[in-house]
């Protein structure tokens, strides 16, 4: 295998160029899009000048949906972790048929259009006291949205490991559930919880479709202020605010990468 | 290991197990177990060998606390009732045929686990964990972690996680099925000698009857979830209950006979008896048939097979009627296929089933 991948081809060349053509097809856009938030004036081009003009004014502007858009994340990831981990320890210790079943409708909500999952909890909870108008109303919905990649995670973990030996092992030396669950179960599932949790967060604040239908001029997150921004101002502003975002969102991106690839079997 | 040490600083109490109607009947009503009354006394090595699906695991599991008895089982160390114990609340040790390790924790968190669950003060506790290394040969891991030993150093941190706690019974399912023959060895020999130095009372689970052989002081022969003998492994091995436990230890002939009036026909030849009349199925076991003259033989056959042990030959030979016998020559015997051989049978190694 080794002797043959150095010999390189024409088809390594044209690979690598097709590889090339599709990162080029992906990152040019977004290279141009975030250079737009830094340009001075867009129809002039780059002999405008460079400015932080546009990324100050986005901060200034929508720094309250930057600001939700963090606490709605951070939220999420605590009713996920709350709600996510029990639950992927639940079915990992009782695989069967009812497990399985548990596990695909947790899944649902990833499945169905975000679109058709607000408008259901808009028309079931709407109506609930001031929840329609609460900051809560959306983080429902990212809660609902999110909750599976976090099972999935967790699940994955611990389906990876002997959980139930481990556990076995833990009761002869005369340790009770929570004992067993704190110093084994959790420790042992870190790798899944944390790549669980930057999928949470990360899904979180880029979450659109449905904050788009539950938010309200005074819950927005900033997705939507981004929707807003492209949709009524000047093209450079909306620019710098996904320049912002993308601030936001790449290092927990690249945090994620080198989680998943050192929780890979090493043999 | 220097045996003297162990047992002087280090040794555990003799709490004899007994199970009374200890039966297991699994939810979709499959009997895993039939009701099984077992007294374990004190000190003593007590290994469960049968083919997987016997009811082995299930009765150790019982005894663990892993699985509850049928309604009416119980299971009782010493004179306490443990039934309605969970196994954190047995004080039990056990080990794992997948070794069960903590694999976030060092080889020294992991053998201090069991202490820190029983809240002992962090001085007492790193003395213990240390004088614990020291006795399986571990000192030098103490820092290391679990993926980063063998899997006999692993097994053996494992005991040593087990017997710090001085549990009142020790329990081994399969400890050494996951290792290589030569490292089972060393291992089995080890765990022979920690277990008659500490004098705890011990509960072994294997398929392998060389190892059942080896360390227990009684074997319980198990089989579709029933005991078919429980013996010392003398007996098991010369006094087999039935067919299925002979055929499962050591190897095995059998032989068609015939008695009649103190009298046992066999091949041509005829042999004074004592044991039951009629038609009879004779076991006999390799070494007790020997190599004759023709004379003084009692069966003819001719040499199937022959396979050289070192210490011995082992001969597969085909007599003139029945199933092949297995007999077991001097190691220098020059006897090969085709051979023409004369085999004497001792009455008093012969075991007659009616």
């Amino acid at each position: 295998m080794h002797s043959l991948s150095n010999r390189r081809g024409w088809g390594f060349w044209l690979q690598l160029g097709f590889t090339l053509l599709v990162c080029a097809l992906l990152t040019v856009p977004m290279a141009m899009s975030m250079l737009a938030g830094l340009t001075a004036n867009y129809f002039v081009g780059l002999k405008s000048g460079l400015t932080l003009h546009w990324v100050d004014e986005v901060l200034r502007v929508y720094s309250g949906t930057i600001l939700l858009s963090l606490q709605i994340a951070f939220a999420c990831l605590a009713c996920t972790l709350v709600l996510g981990v029990p639950a992927a320890y639940a079915l990992a210790r009782r695989p069967g048929r009812i497990a399985r079943l548990v596990e695909e409708m947790l899944m649902m909500p990833v499945a169905i259009p975000g679109l058709a999952t607000a408008l259901a909890l808009i028309v079931t909870y709407g109506g609930v006291g001031d929840l329609r108008s609460s900051w809560l109303f959306i983080l429902i919905g990212h809660v609902l949205f999110t909750l599976p990649f976090m099972v999935r995670a967790v699940l994955a973990v611990m389906g990876s490991i002997d959980l139930t030996t481990l556990e076995e092992g833990a009761a002869s030396l005369g340790a009770g559930f929570l004992r067993r669950f704190a110093t084994v179960v959790l420790p042992n599932c870190r790798s899944g919880i944390l790549a669980g949790s930057l999928m949470v967060l990360t899904l979180s604040v880029g979450e659109f479709n449905l904050t788009w239908l539950l938010h309200t001029p005074l819950t927005k997150t900033l997705p939507v202020g981004l929707a807003d921004s492209y949709a009524s101002l000047r093209i450079e502003i909306g620019s710098a605010y996904t320049l912002v975002f993308f601030l936001m969102i790449v290092p927990s991106l690249i945090l994620m990468q080198g989680l998943f690839r050192r929780g890979r079997p090493s043999v | 290991m220097p045996d003297s040490v162990m047992q002087n600083s280090f040794h555990l109490d003799a709490v004899p197990i007994r199970l009374e109607r200890c039966g297991k009947t699994f939810a979709g009503g499959a009997r895993a177990l039939e009701p099984l009354d077992l007294t374990i006394r004190g000190g003593e090595t007590i290994v469960f060998l049968g083919p997987s699906g016997c009811g082995k695991t299930t009765t150790l599991r019982i005894i663990a606390g892993l699985e509850s008895p049928d309604p009416d089982g119980r299971v009782l160390f010493g004179e306490e009732d443990v039934t309605a114990l969970p196994i954190e609340r047995r004080n039990v040790g056990m080990v794992f045929q997948s070794y069960a390790l903590f694999p976030n924790m060092t080889v020294a968190e992991n053998v201090a686990y069991g202490l820190k669950v029983r809240k002992i003060a962090r001085a007492d506790r790193g003395r213990r964990v240390e004088e614990m290394l020291d006795l399986m040969h571990l000192g030098e891991f103490a820092g290391r972690r679990i993926d980063q030993l063998s899997g006999g150093q692993r097994q053996r941190v494992a005991l040593a996680r087990a017997l710090v706690v001085r549990p009142r019974v020790l329990l081994l399912d399969e400890p050494l099925t996951a290792l290589d023959a030569k490292l089972r060895d060393s291992l089995r020999l080890e765990i022979d000698r920690l277990l008659r130095g500490l004098g705890i009372t011990a509960v072994y689970v294997t398929h392998d009857q060389g190892e059942a052989m080896a360390l227990g002081d009684r074997i319980v022969v198990m089989a579709k979830g029933r005991v078919a003998q429980v013996g010392t492994p003398r007996e098991i091995y010369y006094q087999p209950a039935d067919g299925f436990v002979a055929d499962f230890i050591g190897t095995m002939n059998r032989l068609g006979g015939l008695s009649r009036g103190g009298t046992l026909s066999i091949g041509s030849a005829t042999l004074p008896w004592s044991g039951p009349e009629g038609a009879v199925e004779l076991l006999v076991r390799p070494e007790d048939l020997a190599l004759a003259g023709e004379a003084d033989g009692h069966l003819g056959g001719t040499v199937a097979a022959a396979v050289f042990l070192g210490d011995r030959t082992r001969l597969v030979v085909e007599p003139a009627d029945g199933p092949a016998l297995t007999v077991d020559a001097a190691g220098r015997s020059e006897l090969g296929r085709g051979d023409r051989v004369w085999l004497r049978v001792d009455p008093a190694r012969v075991l007659a089933v009616p």
